[in-house]
């Protein structure tokens, strides 16, 4: 039966093809995704926290604030780097990589916490939470607290804290208790589930840092907005470089915040195709994969509706990918939305085929990429042969490898 | 008149507080939970409302979440659900059934199936945690017509704008939860609960269940002297994980604790008659 939801989608679908993006709407809607699926407890919350979040974005004093801790703490600009090498060796399009990975903390993740903890500190919150995969966005948290003098708990499935020893050795350092969750399949998206459970009951004096565009309505607008400083740079930098836009921007996609922060600012120009790869695990046809933008359907998970790795009665079902930070069952709501409208394409690569361009990347160009990172590069080995040699792709080089260290040696047979 | 306006108006007539216990189904086996049902009922339960499982209960606590972990492992899903409450049906055409869960699972199903199903299975009202009333729009939409109650939470944290918000959807009763905090917590204040109610109480007219931290009979006491219901559920589920090695025992434990709940609270409600 087509609901009036149904019917709604269509029409906004239709629109956003021919005026101005302008998303979410003000009930945190990007069509019929997104939203505010969340216990009564933590709608009140939600409301001060949008309105602050609101409040501060177009606050003189905050943005500087911000803008300086992004050039002095965190480093950027980042640069837009011409890896001729590797494009020469792909034979086709030139590949543009935004080097994310030369942050503080050695990813995009940074860009967002320092944000949310100035949001924090002006909202009087003395402590924050923060769930994490790999331990990137754990890391980012666990830093900005350091330097705010907030206290910090990050919770972390009991799965991936076995596989990522040393950020939480990191996020210890740092300051942070670092919780190992027990619950459910014991990772990202259980160590999520526990930090709304902290959220609720401690909403008094606490502030939670979500890592990724998912989670309730202001989260996937308001970490957007943090993260598009990827791509407004880059879209200053492509233009001072070569005159003209990049014909295509790409990015990996877990929860999909380092896509949406280099997309975003793209949006209304028609003429660049947006690209982001998902991790196709074993293969789609193995059910093996993370991939629900490809292989998902739509539900309701984490506060947000939106594509889902899920069964015939709506359980959520547990995801496979070689690369923890992509190891999540949601994706955020404005990517289900640029997929159904069709102005993002989205594609998915095996765990192998990153391998290969993890391998490639670092024998061409000596920049060790992450794993979540090598899934874009993976699908820009494949579609830049297809290109003119005067095209471009510029890839989100979200985050640095050293914390994949383990997982690729153990691959290739060696125990570090 | 649905079956959970009729029992609160019964029990209004009578001056009595309604007890309200949760289970969830499928906990720790299928097997278990109509009979427990019924002993339920025998024990002084006078609404009783019935989990489905989730892989992702946000709003429970280590209790209800090992409960929901147990019963999906046991195979137990919604369509199951919806058997059990056709079983208890059979024998039971009075005590109201309420379902409590997440958004999800109602939505794959296809909410206008469910809310098919649902109402003929002889389920009574729905509380789905994680849609709150800016969100319900289209399940109001499908649930009303078939007769269903939609239950709503109202937290500390729900300001006078959002109880009358709330009030303009909620039909059948509210739900307060007495504390921030996930199911199961401790440090219940009676105070504060007190005030909260006579908020709620000038802006909708429905009877108001509290819960969240009710443990025993004194707790449960304190509740009954404010509020029209007292909803249990993490103990009573927690008696339940002590005998999962033997069911058998479960539906004998859960009825003398609900015994020992309802006595401390007749004896506010003969209070209230002689005060």
């Amino acid at each position: 039966m087509a609901t009036v939801a149904d019917e709604m989608h269509e029409q906004h679908a239709a629109q956003a093809k021919q005026t101005g993006y302008h998303y979410p709407d003000a009930n945190g809607h990007f069509g019929r995704y997104g939203g505010r699926f969340v216990p009564e407890t933590l709608m009140h919350p939600l409301a001060e926290l949008t309105e602050a979040y609101e409040h501060y974005l177009k606050d003189p004093a905050f943005l500087a604030e911000l803008d300086n801790d992004l050039r002095d703490y965190v480093g950027r600009p980042s640069p837009l780097y011409h890896a001729e090498r590797w494009s020469r060796e792909l034979g086709g399009a030139q590949i543009f990589l935004k080097r994310e990975d030369l942050n503080h903390t050695g990813a995009h993740k940074v860009n967002n916490t320092v944000g949310q903890a100035l949001l924090a500190k002006r909202m009087g919150k003395t402590r924050i939470i923060a769930e994490t995969g790999a331990g990137q966005h754990g890391v980012a948290s666990a830093t900005v607290a350091a330097r705010m003098g907030l206290e910090c708990v990050v919770y972390m499935g009991e799965v991936d804290v076995a596989r990522q020893q040393a950020n939480v050795y990191r996020m210890r350092l740092l300051g942070a208790e670092v919780v190992s969750v027990k619950s459910g399949s014991r990772t990202l998206k259980d160590a999520l589930n526990e930090a709304m459970r902290d959220w609720v009951t401690n909403i008094d004096n606490t502030f939670y840092i979500i890592g990724t565009v998912a989670g309730p309505h202001p989260y996937p607008a308001m970490v957007r907005d943090f993260q598009a400083v990827i791509g407004r740079e880059t879209r200053t930098q492509t233009l001072e470089r070569a005159g003209r836009l990049p014909d295509v921007v790409m990015a990996c996609v877990g929860g999909g915040s380092n896509a949406i922060g280099l997309f975003y600012p793209f949006i209304d120009d028609a003429d660049v195709r947006m690209i982001g790869v998902e991790a196709g695990g074993e293969g789609l046809a193995t059910g093996h994969h993370a991939a629900p933008l490809c292989a998902g359907t739509p539900g309701v998970l984490h506060g947000n509706r939106t594509y889902l790795m899920e069964d015939e009665d709506g359980q959520i079902v547990e995801t496979h990918s070689i690369s923890a930070g992509l190891d999540y069952p949601g994706v955020g709501p404005e990517h289900a939305w640029l997929k159904d409208t069709g102005r993002a394409e989205y594609v998915a690569v095996s765990d192998g085929e990153a391998l290969a361009a993890f391998h490639g990347l670092t024998r061409t160009e000596g920049i060790i990429p992450a794993l979540e990172t090598s899934h874009a590069l993976a699908y820009a080995a494949k579609l830049a042969p297809t290109m003119r040699r005067d095209q471009t792709i510029v890839i989100n080089l979200s985050g640095r490898g050293d914390k994949d260290m383990d997982t690729v040696a153990r691959l290739d047979g060696i125990v570090l | 008149m649905s079956r959970i306006a009729e029992l609160f108006e019964r029990l209004r007539d009578e001056g009595r507080t309604a007890l309200i216990p949760f289970v969830t189904a499928g906990d720790p086996n299928p097997d278990v939970t109509v009979p427990l049902m019924h002993r339920m009922v025998a024990a002084g339960a006078d609404l009783i409302e019935l989990g489905v499982p989730f892989s992702d209960p946000i709003a429970d606590g280590p209790v209800i979440q090992r409960a929901t972990e147990r019963a999906l492992a046991a195979g137990v899903r919604l369509r199951d659900v919806l058997d059990m409450v056709r079983a208890f049906r059979a024998e039971n055409s009075t005590t109201p059934v309420v379902l409590m869960g997440y958004l999800n699972p109602i939505e794959i199903m296809g909410a206008e199936t469910f809310a098919t199903e649902a109402a003929a299975a002889g389920v009574d009202g729905t509380l789905v945690v994680d849609v709150p009333p800016e969100e319900a729009a289209d399940l109001a939409g499908l649930l009303r017509p078939q007769g269903l109650d939609l239950v709503y939470l109202l937290a500390p944290t729900s300001d006078a704008e959002r109880i009358a918000r709330i009030a303009g959807v909620a039909s059948g009763f509210v739900y307060y939860v007495a504390v921030k905090g996930v199911t199961g917590a401790g440090n219940l204040d009676i105070d504060a609960v007190g005030g909260k109610l006579e908020e709620i109480r000038a802006q909708i007219p429905l009877p108001v269940g509290v819960g969240f931290g009710i443990k025993d009979g004194p707790s449960a006491a304190r509740v009954a002297a404010v509020a029209d219901a007292v909803i249990v559920g993490s103990a009573i589920v927690q008696r339940m994980e002590a005998l999962m090695e033997q069911p058998a025992r479960i539906p004998d434990a859960v009825a003398d604790f609900l015994r020992a709940l309802r006595q401390a609270i007749d004896a506010v409600d003969a209070g209230k008659e002689g005060a």
